[in-house]
């Protein structure tokens, strides 16, 4: 049976002494993790590690023995080290030993208790010591095997990632610190004495508290009755400003809480939010400053008018179009003119709402360009909003034709049942056999027939204005998607992946290093980090994103009959 | 019907096959070829007739078949009439260049180009097979330049926008980095580690490398297997990996040498390497992982 040793690279200057660490018995490998330098007393030392063992809950242990001898005598230490094996009793007991400056090392092992005693095969892997602890493995155990040690055993890789992560304590002593025991693991440097970063954590407490207290008063007074009128609460539920709004003051209550995160999962996604709205808020500011500068804004305001005007001018060209003989096809003229004029009159009321208002929009639009500050995607939202309420009247004449429509199909139906001597019957849903009186079968024939006869007209509008619909409605669904993506991508978990990429692994690889007849295989391991595209998907931030609520053909049956479609859902608003 | 996809499939031979070859399982010159300790000698060219090449170092086996009478001491074919592809002159031909720890043998991929397999023995429970796939040539790399850049001349020539030459330069050089890096594997390497795992790495042409462990916990068994892949059949290896809760299911599959696609001969001692350090996991007392 193969041995494996995982020793750490730091450890491979260190003095003689006595090995710590954990034994993993069903995979036959041992995990050093320190060690200990003569002269030690060893009740102190299993005093000590039983403390370690107590606090870590990994079950650390004294494993073997470790010498390094710079000169070439020293032939007693070796049965002195074979009697330490007798004092702390481990089975089996590993004996590494490093002549000189020499790469290859000896490594055997002592085994008193075993039955047939044979020369097994010893692997030694190094490993780098801060790496791992400092790194998660994913795909990450759920909270509910974490606490059991033996479930976590279950693969190789994260039984030895926990138990260095875990032994993090024991990596505290410092080589200066004047104790009975003298370890050699790995050292930090030094905390970084940035006084700004002291700074900053002491002063998160309170910002944090002061935060919460702002969010609580901000939430409470939206909250108030005087905001659930109906006119008020159906404007709100329809501007995408106000949810995009509501979003960001939940993730700031996320990240206000003063509940430390527990896992690890929740400390990336509190990070990613935080990352997300600074980068927000810095573009936001940064758009805001381009739009106030030379008074952009102004200029964008005074381009508004014509435009609606221009938009304006365009509809009522193609309503003349569609009076005539729209691309050769023959109308019915009374119907062409009744519906035509219709609708040049709801342009011309359109247009003097918007002459009414002209003299306040520039002054609207600058204190609504204001509120970019906040954020990025609220600017976006802002514009998407802006782009519904100037094609309000595309909308209405979306709505109207589609009403039209739709009741001529439904009509038409109705009488082609009709004719056939059925009915819908709305008790049972079904259609059912129906006798019907000479008059009624009359009506319905003559009924049937303008309909039918109209019907080319009214389908003609209704195409025109479902087509112009739908191309407002996927710019909204453009800058909506935009939107998303900003608010979902998890900037902080790509800069770590970028920057320090051993904190998320996907697991670890080998390489063999340099080999000696006689010696042990030697293996490096290193941490193999996660891809771009699994960090995207197992941190994206949850977004009440807007995706087609209908598949293609559903769309399309919608639009045949004449139903109104509103393609994009938002993820909690209310089936209708 | 597989008999007659691999009739159809390989040009009439001088010498008839005795029967078709089936699943690989059965296969009796397979099994034959994958018998342990006859390692060297079933890679050799079928045809007799062809002297042995770098004989000095072959086993005598190799040199006695190799003048042998032929088709009535039934030689072993070579591996192209079992997958079917078109072989050329020079098929399964393989040299052998023994240096240190380390072996290396030229086979041929399913499409015809010359790759070789590097094996390194590191230790008894360690080994390390390597395949290289053939380079980058120069002339399609200049065809291809010469191409676009001939279109974008056209382009040129139409329009008098000489925006259309240096976007072109810009766009062959953006595709050839993206194409080093992303697309052109230089070698793809298995390295076996008996009780810790198998682990298989890619190397592309501009150095980036692309790992994957696997612990030998989660692996249940390494397998050739065959596919229809466009209008062949061939021969690939792959890594069964265990269902956790099943003890006899399989949960996933993964395929190596996807991209080098070597044909079988060169399969088979991939194959009888990993099953060698395999076998001694079967052998040891106690078992890895969960069971």
């Amino acid at each position: 049976m193969v041995l494996k040793v995982f020793f750490p690279s730091c450890c491979s200057s260190a003095e003689s002494g006595i090995l710590v660490g954990r034994w993993l018995s069903e995979q036959n490998s041992a995990v050093i993790l320190a060690v200990v330098h003569f002269p030690f007393i060893p009740v102190q030392v299993k005093q000590y590690l039983s403390e370690v063992q107590r606090v870590t809950k990994v079950n650390v242990s004294v494993l073997g023995s470790w010498s390094n001898s710079k000169q070439e005598k020293e032939e007693n230490l070796s049965k002195f080290l074979e009697d330490l094996g007798t004092i702390f009793s481990h089975e089996p007991w590993i004996q590494i030993s490093k002549e000189g400056d020499s790469k290859f090392w000896s490594c055997s092992t002592l085994q008193k208790l075993a039955n047939n005693p044979k020369e097994e095969e010893v692997i030694l892997i190094y490993y780098d010591q801060r790496k791992v602890m400092l790194s998660h493995l994913h795909p990450p155990l759920d909270t509910a095997t974490s606490t059991d040690h033996e479930a976590d055993d279950a693969s190789k890789l994260s039984a030895i990632f926990h138990t260095v992560a875990k032994s993090k304590i024991l990596f505290m002593t410092d080589r200066y610190d004047d104790g009975p025991i003298k370890l050699t693991h790995w050292q930090s440097d030094g905390v970084e004495a940035s006084i700004i970063v002291e700074l900053m954590k002491q002063a998160s407490v309170p910002a944090c508290m002061l935060l919460t207290f702002l969010l609580s008063l901000v939430s409470g007074i939206c909250r108030s009755r005087v905001l659930k009128f109906w006119p008020l609460s159906f404007l709100w539920s329809k501007l995408s400003t106000c949810e995009q709004l509501g979003h960001r003051l939940q993730h700031l209550q996320v990240i206000s809480s003063s509940k430390k995160a527990q896992t690890q999962t929740q400390l990336m996604r509190k990070a990613n939010i935080f990352v997300s709205l600074l980068i927000d808020v810095a573009l936001g500011i940064l758009l805001m400053s381009w739009l106030y500068r030379k008074n952009r804004i102004g200029h964008l305001a005074d381009t508004l008018i014509p435009a609606a005007d221009h938009v304006a001018e365009e509809l009522q060209d193609l309503l003349q179009w569609l009076m005539g003989a729209p691309a050769g096809l023959k109308m019915n003229r009374a119907l062409d003119q009744v519906l035509g004029r219709f609708f040049l009159y709801h342009i011309h009321l359109w247009i003097s709402y918007i002459h009414l208002m002209s003299p306040f929009i520039e002054m609207i639009l600058w204190y609504v360009g204001l509120s970019a500050c906040l954020g990025l995607t609220v600017a976006l939202c802002i514009l998407s909003d802006i782009i519904a309420l100037l094609t309000f009247h595309i909308y209405c004449f979306y709505v109207y034709g589609a009403r039209l429509y739709c009741l001529k199909i439904y009509g038409l139906s109705s009488l082609w049942r009709l004719f056939r001597g059925k009915k819908w019957n709305v008790l049972r849903q079904r259609v059912d056999s129906c006798s019907y009186d000479l008059d009624q079968l009359f009506i319905g024939t003559l009924l049937f027939t303008i309909l039918l006869f109209l019907l080319p007209t009214t389908a003609l509008y209704y195409l025109v204005f479902t087509l112009l619909r739908l191309l407002v409605v996927i710019v909204q669904g453009l800058i909506h998607l935009l939107m998303d993506l900003i608010d979902s991508l998890p900037l902080y978990s790509i800069l770590l992946r970028l920057c320090r990429s051993y904190r998320l692994a996907a697991g670890v690889k080998f390489r063999v290093l340099e080999q000696q007849d006689g010696k042990p295989l030697r293996l490096l391991m290193q941490i193999n980090p996660l891809s771009y595209g699994s960090v995207v998907q197992m941190y994206r931030l949850p977004t009440y994103s807007c995706y087609p609520k209908d598949s293609w053909t559903s769309l399309c049956k919608k639009l045949f009959l004449g139903e109104l479609i509103y393609p994009w859902k938002h993820k909690g608003e209310k089936q209708d | 019907m597989r008999q007659a996809l691999r009739a159809s499939l390989s040009p009439p031979r001088p010498r008839p096959l005795p029967h078709g070859c089936g699943n690989p399982a059965d296969c009796p010159r397979l099994r034959s070829a994958l018998r342990p300790g006859r390692a060297a000698s079933r890679t050799a060219n079928p045809r007799p007739a062809e002297p042995a090449g770098p004989a000095e170092a072959a086993p005598p086996a190799r040199l006695e078949w190799a003048r042998g009478s032929g088709p009535p001491r039934q030689p072993f074919p070579g591996p192209e009439a079992c997958a079917g592809a078109v072989p050329s002159s020079q098929a399964g031909r393989s040299r052998r260049f023994r240096r240190g720890g380390m072996e290396e043998r030229r086979y041929r991929s399913a499409s015809g180009a010359p790759i070789a397999l590097r094996t390194r023995q590191h230790s008894a429970s360690c080994r390390e097979l390597a395949v290289r796939c053939p380079r980058l040539q120069l002339r399609s790399l200049s065809a291809v330049t010469s191409a676009v850049w001939l279109a974008a001349y056209g382009l040129f020539v139409l329009s008098q926008n000489s925006m259309v030459l240096s976007a072109a330069i810009f766009i062959t050089l953006i595709g050839l980095i993206i194409y080093l890096h992303f697309v052109k594997i230089d070698q793809e390497s298995l390295l076996v580690i008996g009780s810790l795992g198998i682990q298989v790495t890619a190397s592309y042409a501009s150095g980036k490398e692309s790992t994957t462990f696997i612990e030998m916990g989660r692996v249940k068994d390494v397998v050739i297997n065959e596919a229809i892949h466009m209008q062949k059949v061939i021969y690939y290896l792959c890594i069964l990996l265990q269902d956790p809760g099943d003890p006899q299911g399989v949960s996933e599959v993964v395929p190596l040498f996807q991209s080098s696609k070597p044909r079988l001969d060169c399969l088979i001692e991939v194959y009888r390497s990993c099953q060698e350090i395999l076998q001694q996991r079967k052998t040891a007392p106690q078992s890895n992982g969960i069971k």
